[in-house]
């Protein structure tokens, strides 16, 4: 084993270096200038870029191209009731680098480092210009987290960090209702999600008895028991089978989990109102990385999911499902933001097509290549957005084309490949889908295939309301039309060189061979049954016309789209009244919203209503003034047996002796004379009495 | 002549004027005064006894008994001037602060 070198040693760098600026921002980042805010920020996440492409590099010359590094235990050994009796329980904060984690870094802080310098010019005139670095660099440190992490445990750490970035960033005009809404449903739609997947890591951990991805690079493997490992044993020793329940139960409750995080089918809600937040935030956030999560998750998963063919063609159908459905809704958006936004669902719903058809490795292609041109599809739009002072609005813009030219040519590139025009990085990735899909399932083809012409219609149909035809802008804006800085069209630029080179790992294909990116991944997708699935097999030429037929329905896309918007512009106001129903169907996006508006958010409020009722009439009516009416009760009883009983006493004692003393008291008249009176009284009283006394000594004397 | 019983009559006259003056006037100098006279009655009856009995510790007791007198009065109307300065009376009936 060669040794690993600086990059790989020092891998636990990467999600540190923006984690240091993120609390710098957080924390005195008020006080900084804004050279200094973007200083730190971008050059973080350029220092993060720079470790992963060198922990990359130095992991191609590692055999088998793994490296695992434990920095500290995290969750310290308990027990867990395992599948196998009690098992030792230990997670650790530790980061795995496998080719499929190198993938993911390398758009993650790539494309992230992009989009921060794009940022800088898009930002430059906001308020809360240090709070937005402060909370892009969590996130990147958050995503970084998520992908490097050696076990479920920690990428769930991951997990949770970048939806509460997603939902900092979404309400990051907060004073504005509707953003700090839609950073809410964000918020709350991802945690009926994640609910899914915490339980999906608690059955794992009871089940194997570890939430560890492997236990390869370390040295005491057995102690540092791996899923993958775990499963391995037991299918070897036959106490797990290929459609064992448990791991169709496990697959589907982590599929409910990155439903929520990539927006699938039913939880995707969330994504289209996500466009609140900034459009850098949209890009990064919302485009390229962290909705792409569920897909890293359940690709990181893959050897569970390919013994559970049940939770595959669930996985496979609901993406499809997810694709087709919202590229119609997309048709009919006006947002140019939304439209991107629904176009990220589609395509997304792609990618778990092919990860439900067993393209592991063409699911994750797809995701870098999407993270590519739909990261620049974005900051296009932002450009656009800037360049005319805010607007999103598609019915106000037009004609565009000559005026505003770094941001329109890179923006035709990634049209071009999202329609999957070759050979554009979206031709590649989405053909290598939908042939897998061919061979597995050929009805989801089918509609994968309506879907490419789904996409190329709405797609080109944004490209010529935005860049083509006459221009349909306020005559107030037209004046104040402006390119926006070399800060942000440099990005556009290699974003747009990225988009059309992003597809060329797949070239052999083209005649027949191998993709060298599925050649990366191989080692972590790599089979688990045991006698592998034979592939159909299909010749060059079959696969050729599969290709030709996606090329031919995209064309078709584009040639619609420039008929309906270009060519005929009064066609698609006809389209729309003569088919009124359809339209406002789609304009209103199914009425999937006002549908869980009334099945749940309604409902959660009237029994939040309800209980506020009890609250009153039954705790604060019974109970709180209950208890304090009864105390009124208690003391006026009390009072009363103070005021008659215990008084009552000690006055019948003073009335008492008053009553006794009152004759003794009567000889105290005041008067002086009586008092001589009752002297004299006395005085011959005693005369009287002793008179015969004094007779006798009278007597006497005499 | 004389005999020890008009002595007693004429002190028992003294000692019932005395008494009724103290008893039905309301002028304190009147009553003090009344006082005087019972004072006197009893020294006229310690004299007559001493010159009975041949004795002269009853005139000793008489000759006390007027220096008490004296400053019996010297106290008694200092008592009287300073309530009057007070209260503006010296009728015994008013004097009633601590009647019950």
């Amino acid at each position: 084993m060669t040794s690993p070198g600086y990059f790989l040693t020092h891998l636990w760098l990467i999600p540190l270096f923006p984690l240091i600026t993120a609390a710098l921002m957080l924390f005195v980042g008020r006080f900084l200038p804004k050279s200094a805010v973007s200083f730190f920020c971008v050059g973080s996440v350029f220092l993060a870029f720079v470790h992963a492409a060198g922990a990359v590099l130095q992991l191609r010359n590692l055999d088998p191209r793994v490296y695992q590094q434990i920095l500290f235990e995290w969750v310290t050994p308990g027990v867990m009731p395992a599948f196998g009796g009690l098992l030792p329980f230990v997670a650790d904060w530790g980061y795995l680098l496998d080719p499929l984690s190198a993938v993911m870094i390398l758009v993650v802080t790539g494309v992230g480092f992009l989009i921060h310098v794009y940022s800088i010019g898009y930002m430059g005139h906001e308020g809360g210009y240090y709070r937005f670095f402060g909370y892009m660099n969590l996130f990147m440190f958050a995503m970084l987290t998520l992908v490097l992490a050696n076990n479920l445990l920690l990428l769930f750490v991951g997990w949770e960090g970048v939806g509460l970035c997603s939902y900092l960033l979404i309400g990051f005009y907060f004073l504005k209702k509707s953003a700090s809404d839609a950073g809410k449903k964000a918020f709350i739609v991802n945690r009926i999600g994640d609910t899914g997947f915490l339980l999906g890591i608690f059955f794992i951990a009871t089940t194997f008895g570890t939430v560890r991805f492997t236990s390869q690079y370390l040295h005491d493997p057995v102690a540092f028991a791996g899923i993958n490992d775990t499963l391995a044993a037991m299918l070897d020793q036959h106490r797990m089978a290929y459609g064992a329940p448990v791991l169709t139960v496990i697959a589907l409750l982590l599929f409910v989990g990155a439903t929520g995080k990539s927006a699938q089918l039913p939880l995707y809600v969330w994504l289209p109102d996500a466009m609140e937040g900034p459009t850098p935030v949209s890009a990064l956030i919302h485009a390229a990385t962290m909705v792409t999560a569920g897909v890293y998750m359940v690709a990181r998963m893959n050897a569970i999911y390919q013994l559970a063919p049940i939770a595959m063609d669930v996985v496979a159908v609901v993406g499809t499902l997810t694709a087709i459905f919202a590229a119609s809704m997309a048709i009919a958006q006006t947002d140019i933001k939304r439209v991107l936004a629904y176009s990220t669902i589609s395509q997304l719903g792609y990618m778990f097509l092919a990860l439900g058809v067993g393209a592991f490795s063409a699911g994750i292609f797809h995701l870098m290549t999407h993270a590519f041109f739909k990261a620049l599809l974005f900051l296009g739009a932002g450009s656009v957005i800037h360049a005319l002072s805010g607007e999103q609005d598609l019915r106000k813009m037009g004609g565009l084309w000559n005026s505003i030219p770094a941001t329109s040519r890179p923006f035709l590139v990634a049209t071009l490949a999202i329609a999957g025009i070759p050979p554009l990085a979206g031709f590649f990735s989405k053909d290598e889908i939908l042939g897998k899909a061919f061979e597995r399932l050929p009805y989801l083809w089918f509609i994968g295939f309506l879907t490419a012409g789904l996409t190329a219609l709405y797609m080109f149909r944004l490209l010529f309301l935005t860049f083509f035809g006459l221009s349909r802008l306020d005559p107030e804006l037209e004046h104040h039309i402006h390119e926006s800085p070399r800060s942000m069209t440099v990005p556009l630029g290699i974003l747009a060189l990225l988009s059309i080179v992003g597809g060329w790992f797949a070239f052999p294909v083209l005649w027949g061979g191998e993709s060298s990116f599925a050649k990366f991944l191989e080692p972590v997708m790599r089979s688990v049954l045991p006698e592998p699935a034979e592939a159909t097999p299909h010749g060059v030429l079959g696969d050729f016309l599969l290709m030709l037929a996606s090329v031919a329905i995209a064309l078709f896309g584009i040639w619609l789209a420039h008929l309906i918007y270009v060519r005929n512009p009064r066609l698609h106001e006809k389209l729309a009244t003569s088919w009124p129903r359809l339209h406002k169907l789609l304009v209103n996006k199914y009425y999937v919203d006002e549908l869980y508006d009334a099945l749940f958010v309604n409902r959660i409020q009237d029994l939040s209503t309800a209980f506020g009722l009890f609250d009153a009439k039954f705790i604060d009516g019974v109970g709180i003034d209950g208890s304090a009416r009864l105390a009124r009760v208690v003391s006026a009883l009390s009072m009363w047996w103070d005021k008659w009983v215990v008084d009552g006493l000690v006055n019948f004692v003073g009335k008492f002796t008053r009553s006794l003393s009152t004759p003794v008291r009567m000889f105290q008249t005041g008067i002086f004379s009586s008092y001589a009176v009752f002297i004299l009284i006395g005085l011959a009283a005693l005369l009287f009495y002793y008179g015969h006394h004094m007779q006798v000594l009278v007597r006497n004397l005499r | 002549m004389m005999s020890p019983a008009h002595y007693l009559f004429l002190s028992l006259a003294l000692f019932i004027i005395g008494c009724i003056g103290v008893i039905t006037r309301r002028n304190v100098i009147v009553v003090l005064m009344s006082i005087e006279l019972i004072l006197n009655a009893v020294n006229i009856n310690l004299v007559l006894f001493s010159r009975i009995f041949g004795d002269a510790a009853g005139q000793v007791f008489a000759l006390f008994i007027i220096a008490d007198a004296a400053a019996e009065a010297a106290v008694g109307l200092g008592i009287i001037i300073a309530f009057f300065r007070n209260r503006e009376t010296v009728l015994a009936d008013e004097m009633d602060l601590l009647k019950w």
